[in-house]
């Protein structure tokens, strides 16, 4: 197949492209929240992104959470934001950091004024940003323009026979391309991280991603009570077929097909080598995983299931494909593409590397996914450790 | 092309995994090796579904699972060829805590 050459995006103002055009109310803290909810309710055109912190936290864990918050919201994805905080210092450094991209943002703070006064400023200002954006037209953008961040769930042993080269495929197509690529999820590459460290494209890169990978294993050996076989594993990749971690990373690892990772990424941090294959330390819980790599920019999600995992998020759509044959049926609402034939070799893997393609680019394009229909806006925080 | 049962990736791997809805005790299987576009055939000896691994070889206890060509496992409960692969005899060798 000759890969097209152009999908229809968003231009930003700092020279990304958006896939989607949202209005975003993002809540600085989980007591913002009800502001938050209260403003999309009454502005169309825009949806707020409530979460459960941003209270007491310090240290390494409030960087984290601030980069969280400031990456969704610099996110090409989102064309504008209101930020709603209790306080006024804390949403002021979220707003001023996405002010940097150019794209209109607002922040509001509700400590002596309380929530009503608050909703009516904060909406004045959310209407003005919706009817602003909703102008706003997709242009032909080169593939380049692309950041596709990969993470799997539900996987079974389906995902490695099928889904995960597939989208593997797709990497050796579009790498080339000048796309932005990720992979994650530390503990799921445990049984298989000499072979993925082999994958580092600098000795830097390999040294980078085994001491990723020996922190995280460390820090799990520290706080396990058993051989944690009863979360990794899940009862749903058992009941796939896979046995033991070992066999469910080495399946997990097919997803970057045969190419090299340029630099290791810390959690939702913004890749900054140009383009090309980057892994980031995240956990394998599917919300948390893409709510990081969101927050780093990227603006298109690949999510090969075998079990059939349902998750979508708030700002980045998410393309489902699945090469079992009885979720590609029994859950078809969920899945954005079928593989499955795959198993019965009535495709090959150069073809299903093609079909994703094509499915990925009408997703990039405006074709909502099934994720985004069902209304699945995951949006969850990384916690590093407890609130002070 | 006679019809794929097991799907076996690499052709070091010493377990297949089975592609269709199930398949039943002394079923002739046909398998179908990724790696180098060869074919095998095994007699089952369990029934085992979609999705699930069957023995290649005979193994004993403390013997080592390939598939991808890579370690997956350690053997905890002798395992004949032709049988279901999975958590009853097969464990990992990662994550135990230090004692």
């Amino acid at each position: 197949m000759e890969i097209p050459k152009s999908f229809l995006g968003y231009k930003r103002e700092n020279g990304r492209v958006g896939t989607r055009n949202h209005v975003v109310v993002l809540p600085v803290d989980d007591i913002s929240n009800a502001c938050a909810e209260a403003v999309a309710n009454n502005i169309k055109g825009t949806f707020a992104i409530p979460h459960a912190y941003g209270r007491l936290q310090f240290g390494a864990d409030l960087e984290l959470f601030f980069d969280t918050m400031i990456g969704t919201g610099k996110n090409p994805n989102v064309a504008a934001c209101i930020v709603i905080g209790i306080e006024p210092k804390w949403t002021k450094r979220i707003v001023d950091a996405i002010a940097k991209t150019g794209k209109p943002v607002e922040g509001f703070s509700i400590e002596g004024s309380g929530d009503i006064k608050t909703i009516m400023k904060a909406s004045q200002k959310a209407q003005e940003f919706s009817q602003w954006a909703s102008e706003k037209q997709r242009e032909e953008c080169p593939l380049s323009d692309l950041w596709i961040s990969v993470k799997c769930g539900e996987s079974d042993t389906t995902s490695g026979m099928a889904a995960n080269p597939a989208v593997g495929n797709l990497m050796d197509k579009l790498e080339p391309l000048g796309v932005h690529l990720c992979f994650g999820e530390t503990s799921e590459l445990t049984g298989a991280e000499k072979v993925c460290a082999t994958r580092g494209a600098t000795p830097e890169a390999s040294k980078k991603f085994m001491k990723t990978w020996s922190d995280y294993n460390d820090f799990i050996l520290e706080e396990a009570t058993n051989d944690l076989s009863e979360s990794q594993p899940t009862a749903g990749n058992i009941a796939g077929g896979l046995t033991t971690i070992e066999e469910k990373a080495f399946g997990n690892f097919q997803k970057i097909g045969s190419r090299k990772f340029i630099d290791v990424l810390t959690p939702a941090e913004e890749p900054k080598k140009g383009p090309g294959l980057y892994f980031m330390d995240t956990s394998s819980a599917a919300g948390e995983c893409l709510t990081l790599q969101a927050a780093a920019g990227f603006n298109i999600h690949l999510f090969p299931t075998g079990q059939g995992n349902i998750i979508g998020n708030a700002i980045e759509p998410v393309v489902k494909l699945t090469g079992n044959p009885s979720t590609a049926v029994n859950m078809k609402e969920h899945i954005d593409l079928d593989v499955s034939k795959i198993l019965k070799r009535e495709m090959n893997m150069d073809q299903a590397g093609d079909e994703l393609i094509k499915t990925t680019i009408r997703a990039a394009s405006g074709r909502l996914t099934c994720a985004e229909v069902l209304g699945h806006k995951e949006f969850v925080m990384t916690k590093l450790f407890r609130s002070a | 092309m006679a019809k794929t049962d097991i799907i076996i990736h690499d052709k070091k791997d010493n377990v297949g995994v089975v592609v269709i809805d199930k398949i039943t005790p002394e079923q002739n299987c046909n398998c179908w090796v990724m790696e180098n576009d060869g074919s095998v055939t095994i007699k089952s000896k369990s029934e085992i579904p979609l999705g699930h691994k069957i023995a290649m070889i005979d193994f004993k206890e403390g013997d080592t699972i390939l598939k991808y060509g890579h370690d997956i496992g350690k053997v905890v409960k002798a395992i004949n060829k032709g049988e279901h692969v999975h958590v009853h005899n097969v464990k990992t060798k990662k994550w135990f805590k230090k004692k």
